[in-house]
């Protein structure tokens, strides 16, 4: 007999294998998942689920791809979350502090209980970047929020009504798009692309026999 | 001592520990390419012949398909019983855009920028893709010392030079513009302090043009896309799948219709040109392997454009990924990029030998793990899952410490989830299904062969990547062909004049079945994967 646990999906009980994720074990339970269910391997933030052990007092957040089921786990997956993403145009932006102010002013409003960092399914300090967003510095903003899938546990928690993922979308926006140094090799090869520098070339080799293209293929130098 | 591994895993670790000095200062050598041949035929999964069927209608008729998606193909139409009124039209736009992943976004913005009326139907969020999940990389020759050539000649001859020339040539020749795109867009990629790109090797490339945003490549993407087509208001009907395409009595396609996933209400969408963008077929399962990829890859595009008429190419290619999790169980399967091996981690048997270069092409390197697990030089894992290592602490050794959380965070992430710390600890990997190389056939343009405005991009077009894809080069082709088919798609969109909506070829399809003698019992699109076990 597999080693079973007990889990309690919307409060109803169902003994399931204890190595299943909680993604697997309400399938194990016979549901089939629409909502609440994407990339499935922790990439894509679909999945956020609240969580308590019975006899326990922490509520806990996870992603349910990602987390084991636990004997006594009261789950709750939450499909959907009316986070509130502002629209704006990248061309029009600047990257300085009023934009915050502009679409994100909620941010002003963190009372720091630090509720976003502790439910953080990616163990990100979620409120340190959104202190980063406050003050405007928004490379390190960029850099704090980078591993954010954007599944919203911390929107759920916060009580200032911040919608951290949208923050640090425009942080790291700003920061691809207007802070990191820009990258001279591109803008050459791509003019060179448009001057027309390669279209010989690649006429050329799209010509050439496959047994000729075996011969260079196999014999092609690689870089070291 | 470190154990995060059952004894005999322990015990084989051993053996991988006492060579690993050597193994450090020795490259393991490249096959010839009659060795890669033999490999190939022994143990990659596409040559075995009991896996495919013959598809016994349509446009490919009398060639093989997976077992799983022949099946999908002798299906019934979702909406043979259904009676849906194709003349209340519920959405009128130019462009209909099916897939929400990293082709159909690219598609939706460049479609919006050239000011046309472009809607996205997607069978679940947007950006719930495989897009999502692309970890490694995207590759663009962009450096002094390589070029749109180079790049073409690494692609053709990974592919076993079975691409379509005219499709690598757009693929190349456009893929440093695609890195200035997503770059103008916000995108963060990889650069030293003087803005140079850091690039890397991938499997069977021969310069270092693998551009990433740490190992959150296609999230850092997906998500820039995302909230690009948002800030357009680009209307974005979610949970919603298109289940048949519509076509007019000219033979163009006029629409589709659609399925809410969650009401089960169906509704039609007119549109005077079509892309088809909705992914891959990981979900499938073909030949029991678990895969690397989302929820919804079950090859719905090929079963739409396939019954409206479409030729498929290369639908009998699958590309499993060398290394995919064999063990944690719980995520069996999941990716392991092929950038770990990029920085430095090689791939090494059960005896401690680097049996194989850890950068031969994706195919090649899947067989070889195949091979070794086959000949008893595997490891076996708790679930009876075997696999071999990926010797990860080399990537500390090469790199310094901190390469791993700085290069990997993702991967290492995943796996201090259960436990297993790859600083100190070798992982242990299996082939997992990872990539369709084949799709829906199309011209240099992004056109279908046999529909004049309906469009393929992304995984679910065939011939760009012949019969083995490189790393970089999927993310990479989402973003040409997307933004190609999005262009090209308000171009055609001004010149179309539709006739009078129906849905003939479906009823002609279930006809061609019927005379053929063929009733799988299921329907198609397939949509979901049926994972839910039912006591009764």
């Amino acid at each position: 007999m597999e080693n079973m646990v007990n889990v309690y999906f919307s409060g109803k009980r169902y003994s399931v294998p204890a190595d299943l994720t909680i993604m697997t074990a309400m399938e194990y339970a016979g549901y089939t998942w629409k909502r609440g269910c994407g990339c499935r391997h922790g990439f894509c933030g679909a999945c956020a689920t609240v969580y308590r052990i019975k006899g326990k007092n922490e509520l806990k957040t996870c992603l349910a791809c990602q987390t084991q089921v636990e004997e006594g786990m009261y789950v709750a997956s939450i499909p959907f979350f009316p986070t509130d993403k502002r629209t704006y145009d990248i061309e029009e932006i600047k990257a300085d502090q009023r934009i915050m102010m502009e679409l994100y002013p909620e941010i002003y409003s963190c009372i720091g209980c630090n509720a976003c960092t502790k439910s953080c399914t990616q163990d990100l300090n979620v409120m340190q970047y959104i202190a980063y967003a406050q003050r405007g510095e928004f490379e390190k903003c960029a850099e704090e929020s980078f591993d954010c899938i954007g599944c919203g546990c911390c929107t759920v928690r916060c009580p200032a009504g911040i919608s951290h993922p949208h923050v640090g979308v425009l942080a790291r926006r700003l920061t691809g798009k207007y802070i990191a140094p820009k990258t001279e090799h591109l803008a050459n090869r791509v003019e060179e692309i448009n001057k027309g520098g390669y279209d010989e070339l690649i006429e050329q080799i799209m010509q050439k026999p496959i047994t000729e293209m075996q011969e260079l293929y196999n014999n092609r130098e690689i870089e070291k | 001592m470190y154990t995060p591994y059952p004894e005999n895993m322990m015990e084989s670790i051993k053996k991988v520990e006492a060579t690993r000095a050597e193994r450090m200062s020795t490259e393991p050598r490249r096959l010839t390419a009659d060795e890669k041949d033999a490999l190939l035929k022994e143990f990659h999964p596409d040559y075995n012949p009991d896996a495919f069927a013959e598809i016994k209608v349509g446009p490919n008729k009398g060639q093989k398909a997976p077992l799983e998606l022949a099946e999908m193909l002798h299906s019934t139409s979702r909406i043979a019983d259904e009676n849906i009124d194709i003349t209340k039209i519920d959405y009128d736009v130019d462009v209909l855009v099916i897939g929400g992943g990293g082709a159909g976004s690219s598609c939706a913005i460049e479609a919006h920028n050239a000011g046309a009326d472009v809607m996205i139907v997607t069978k679940l969020r947007i950006g719930d893709a495989n897009t999502m999940m692309a970890e490694g990389g995207i590759q663009a020759a962009d450096k002094e010392n390589d070029s749109p050539v180079q790049h073409y000649l690494d692609c053709f001859g990974g592919g076993h030079f079975a691409a379509r020339p005219e499709l690598v040539k757009r693929l190349v020749m456009e893929a440093p513009d695609a890195i200035k795109w997503l770059n103008e867009l916000g995108v963060m990629f990889d650069k030293d302090a003087d803005g140079r790109m850091v690039t890397t090797h991938g499997g069977g490339t021969s310069r270092k043009r693998m551009h990433a945003c740490k190992d959150y490549s296609g999230a850092e993407i997906m998500r820039t896309l995302r909230d690009e087509v948002l800030n357009r208001q680009i209307p974005v009907v979610e949970f919603t799948s298109a289940v048949e395409i519509i076509k007019d009595e000219k033979g163009q396609a006029a629409g589709a219709v659609l399925l809410n996933m969650e009401t089960g209400d169906y509704s039609v969408a007119r549109a005077k040109t079509v892309v088809i963008a909705t992914g891959g077929a990981g979900r499938m399962h073909y030949q029991g392997f678990p895969t690397s990829n989302h929820y919804g890859a079950t090859a719905d595009g090929l079963v739409l454009g396939y019954r409206a008429g479409v030729p498929l190419l290369y639908q009998d290619s699958i590309q499993y990924h060398p290394t995919g999790v064999a063990h944690p169980v719980q995520i069996q399967g999941a990716l392991v990029t092929e950038k770990v091996r990029s920085v430095g981690a090689q791939l090494v048997n059960a005896n401690g030998e680097a049996y194989i270069h850890p950068l031969e092409t994706r195919d090649v390197n899947a067989s070889g793990v195949i091979r070794e697990c086959r000949e008893g030089r595997g490891v076996e894992a708790p679930s009876g899952q075997q696999g071999v290592w990926l010797d990860t602490p080399m990537i500390e050794l090469i790199g310094g410490e901190g390469t791993i959380e700085k290069r990997i965070p993702a991967m290492f992430r995943m796996y201090m989830n259960y436990g297993i710390d790859m600083r100190k600890v070798p992982i242990l990997i299996y082939p997992t299904l990872h990539y369709q190389n084949g799709g829906l056939e199309i011209d240099g343009e992004g056109f279908t062969k046999t529909i004049p405005n309906l469009l393929a991009a992304g995984e679910a077009a065939g011939g760009i990547h012949g019969r083995n894809r490189l790393m970089g080069n999927s993310l990479l082709d989402v973003i040409v062909f997307g933004r190609n088919a999005g262009k090209k798609a308000a171009a055609k969109a001004k010149e179309v004049e539709l006739g009078t909506m129906n849905l003939d070829h479906v009823a002609g399809y279930a006809e061609e079945l019927k005379a053929a003698d063929i009733a799988s019992g299921e329907v198609s699109p397939k949509l979901l994967p049926q994972y839910a076990r039912h006591e009764r």
